[in-house]
């Protein structure tokens, strides 16, 4: 038997952690685009149209925040299967994280649009924009403003939830982890760095984010 | 004596909140180059009357009309057109925070009137000078005291060309010292024949540049006339329990 | 044409009754323990001294900052390394525990930190000792202003359990996987299993911000 150093099992865990960066940007970017596209649903005029637009966008959150990542993952494999797809891991969690994502990512914005007061919407009325121009020309880089920090925390939420697609077979740090772990026997050296490495990711991004916030507090 | 085709028409206007009736029809008439101060109780509707002439709050029955022209809230076009006639000024200033003085003048003349680039410029520099803040152009909002803020606020609105200025409120939450400043633009405004339709609780005030001032209590017009005989002969007993407890 | 069969999956519907128990005893655990660890880590961070501060902050940093997932592997694969060997469930209700308490730290110091500072001076001026200000004084208030985080991040938890099945332990997911494992609805049985996670989402939202005012912290208003 080949004997595994630390640096073997950390060598090929940071390997590893490359796919869990990848996917996770995936989900990131693919779930903020369809999020953006929610959020805009939501602020459409309450009309008939508008109000059924802002139903099935929160569903879609109910449903996806109020449901396990860990269940989203395996009912988008196997739905995925089901519609007689060629299943691979990396589209069910690419796919899986994406909409879980944009649900939280939807909220998230939406929250960042009602704490602009309401008398903006107001002002930009009464100038006679229209609703698009007053949420593009007024409301949005406010709220754009305001919506960085908690995004960018986000995205350790993101990397975090990358850990569940190992349960799918998707080969990333957490998988490497358990298979290094079978070939090592070290169980607890394996997942300590597996640990580490997860938290090497995410700890600047939390950091970066929450200095952004105290930024932004100390501007107002 | 002929009356002028009213600038404003307003017939039979109604307007709830769930079950809560704001506005239980509203009959007004204002003449173009009409001063209207607007006065009563907090909750008499005063604040909703002028959103509905605006457009941005949707009555439930009864007519509005701008210079002839009916209001169509659900025809963007025509409100576009209606905005552009009836500009509005409100309590908390509502600058947008994220431009300074000078865009915050010329984005809506920028967009709805394709006025850009100089000649844009000019007319908000122009502007600024007429409420008194020509160096103010790249301030940004946060940077202004509260009179001024309100100030800029004018301009913006001036900078559409209204007919009618609807002002709600507008120094309310102004320190005292700042109001004078405010109101000093707004006379001249009056003295230049704009047509004003002002919620105030500045009764001196409204003494002074008001044509007419307009008592409202529960969400109807309960009495109106001219300002030298509203407050010296108010005819119900709400009106005058209503300037009693002002002084 | 995709034919899905709930049947096959709902006749099992013991085995999820017991799974759905079971999760339900894992989030009552790690919520009463988890909230305990969670108000005592925001002490530390607030009031403590300043070894025990900088101690919390390692704890909720590298708890915040690392997969669930991860976490229940180092304790349930790594402690035995350690001597320390737990059954799948035990192992999951103590990563739920510290899991939720670090969390919680988080949310209970920001409560704690909006406490004006003349509500502890009038406690210390009646006499109590500072343990009994941040026990009577400090923390219901603290609690009742953040609430709402509390119960979504209760949840949180209780949704991330569904990875426990992973390490056997027997909650719903466990059993969802166990009896797609017989009849080979897969599809079928994690969406039944998903429905009940969201119904269990819903309700236990629904009576946290019931039983918070009413039960935990109503009773510093009525005096
Ligand atoms: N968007 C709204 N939704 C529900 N109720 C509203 C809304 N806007 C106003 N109201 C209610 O309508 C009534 C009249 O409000 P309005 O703001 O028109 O009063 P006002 O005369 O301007 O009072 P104030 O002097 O306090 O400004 C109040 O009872 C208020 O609570
Ligand atoms: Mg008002």
């Amino acid at each position: 038997m080949v004997e595994f150093t630390l640096w073997d099992i950390l060598r090929n865990l940071l390997l590893a952690a490359r796919w869990t960066v990848a996917l996770s940007l995936i989900a990131f970017v693919a779930g903020g685009a369809l999020g953006l596209l929610l959020v805009l649903a939501r602020t459409l005029p309450a009309g008939a149209v508008g109000r059924w637009a802002g139903r099935c966008v929160a569903l879609h959150v109910e449903v996806f925040q109020g449901t396990p990542l860990l269940m989203q993952l395996f009912l988008a494999y196997f739905g995925l299967a089901l519609l007689g797809l060629e299943v691979s891991a990396w589209l069910a969690a690419a796919l899986a994280l994406t909409l879980h994502a944009s649900a939280f990512l939807a909220e998230i914005w939406r929250g960042c649009i009602e704490a602009v007061p309401r008398g903006q919407w107001d002002a930009a009325a009464s100038l006679a924009l229209t609703r698009s121009e007053q949420l593009r020309r007024v409301i949005a880089p406010q709220a754009l403003r305001i919506a960085i920090a908690p995004t960018v925390g986000f995205l350790v939420q993101v990397i975090k939830g990358t850990a569940l697609a190992s349960v799918i077979g998707f080969i990333e740090l957490a998988k490497a982890g358990t298979m290094i772990t079978n070939a090592t026997f070290r169980p607890f050296a394996v997942y300590a760095c597996v640990a580490a490495i997860y938290f090497a990711m995410c700890y600047p991004v939390s950091a970066f984010s929450r200095r952004l916030e105290r930024r932004l507090n100390g501007a107002r | 004596m002929v009356p002028a085709e009213p600038i404003v028409d307003i017939r039979g206007l109604r307007k709830r909140f769930g079950s809560n009736e704001v506005l239980r029809g509203i009959d007004l008439a204002v003449a173009p180059g009409e001063v209207v101060a607007i006065i009563g109780r907090s909750g008499s509707g005063k604040s909703t009357l002028l959103r509905c002439i605006n457009g941005l709050e949707s009555p439930d029955a009864g007519t509005l009309a701008i210079e002839g022209r009916p209001m169509r809230l659900d025809d963007p076009r025509a409100m576009r057109d209606l905005r552009q006639r009836v500009g509005m000024i409100f309590q908390s200033f509502n600058l947008f925070p994220h431009l300074d003085v000078g865009h915050n003048i010329m984005l809506a003349p920028g967009l709805v009137k394709g006025r850009r680039g100089a000649q844009g410029e000019a007319r908000a520099r122009q502007l600024l000078a007429r409420v008194g803040l020509d160096d103010k152009f790249e301030a940004m909002p946060a940077q202004l005291s509260g009179g001024q803020q309100q100030r800029v606020a004018i301009a913006r609105a001036l900078a559409m060309e209204p007919q009618v200025l609807l002002c709600d409120e507008i120094t309310s939450a102004l320190d005292p010292e700042l109001v004078a400043e405010v109101l000093a633009v707004v006379e001249m405004l009056a003295s230049e024949g704009m047509t004003l339709l002002m919620v105030t609780h500045e009764m001196r005030f409204a003494r002074k540049v008001a044509d007419r001032v307009v008592f409202m209590h529960e969400g109807a017009i309960h009495e109106t006339g001219p300002a030298s005989e509203l407050f010296t002969r108010p005819q119900t007993t709400e009106l005058r329990q209503f300037l009693a407890a002002l002084d | 044409m995709v034919s899905l069969d709930f049947a096959a999956v709902l006749e099992q519907w013991p085995l999820l009754v017991q799974g759905i128990g079971a999760t339900i005893w894992l989030v009552a655990l790690a919520a009463t323990l988890g909230g305990f660890l969670g108000i005592a880590c925001a002490w530390a961070r607030t009031w403590g001294p300043k070894p025990l501060a900088w101690l919390a902050a390692g704890y909720v940093e590298s708890i915040r900052n690392t997969p669930f997932i991860v976490q229940l592997f180092v304790i349930f694969f790594g402690l035995p390394s350690a001597g320390v060997r737990l059954s799948p469930e035990w192992a999951s209700a103590l990563a739920m525990v510290i899991n939720l308490g670090a969390y919680a730290g988080e949310i209970v110091r920001a409560g704690v930190e909006a406490t004006p500072r003349g509500q502890v001076e009038a406690g210390l001026s009646l006499a109590l000792t500072p343990g009994q200000v941040f026990r009577r004084v400090v923390v219901p208030p603290a609690l009742a202003r953040v609430w709402p985080a509390m119960v979504s991040q209760i949840v949180i938890v209780m949704l991330g359990s569904a990875v426990c099945g992973q390490i056997s332990a027997r909650e719903l997911s466990y059993f969802a996987n166990l009896i797609q494992s017989r009849n080979f609805r897969a599809f079928e049985a994690y969406l039944v299993a998903t429905a009940g996670y969201l119904v269990l989402a819903i309700a236990l939202r629904r009576l946290l911000l019931w039983v918070g005012p009413r039960f935990l912290f109503g009773t510093v208003w009525r005096g």
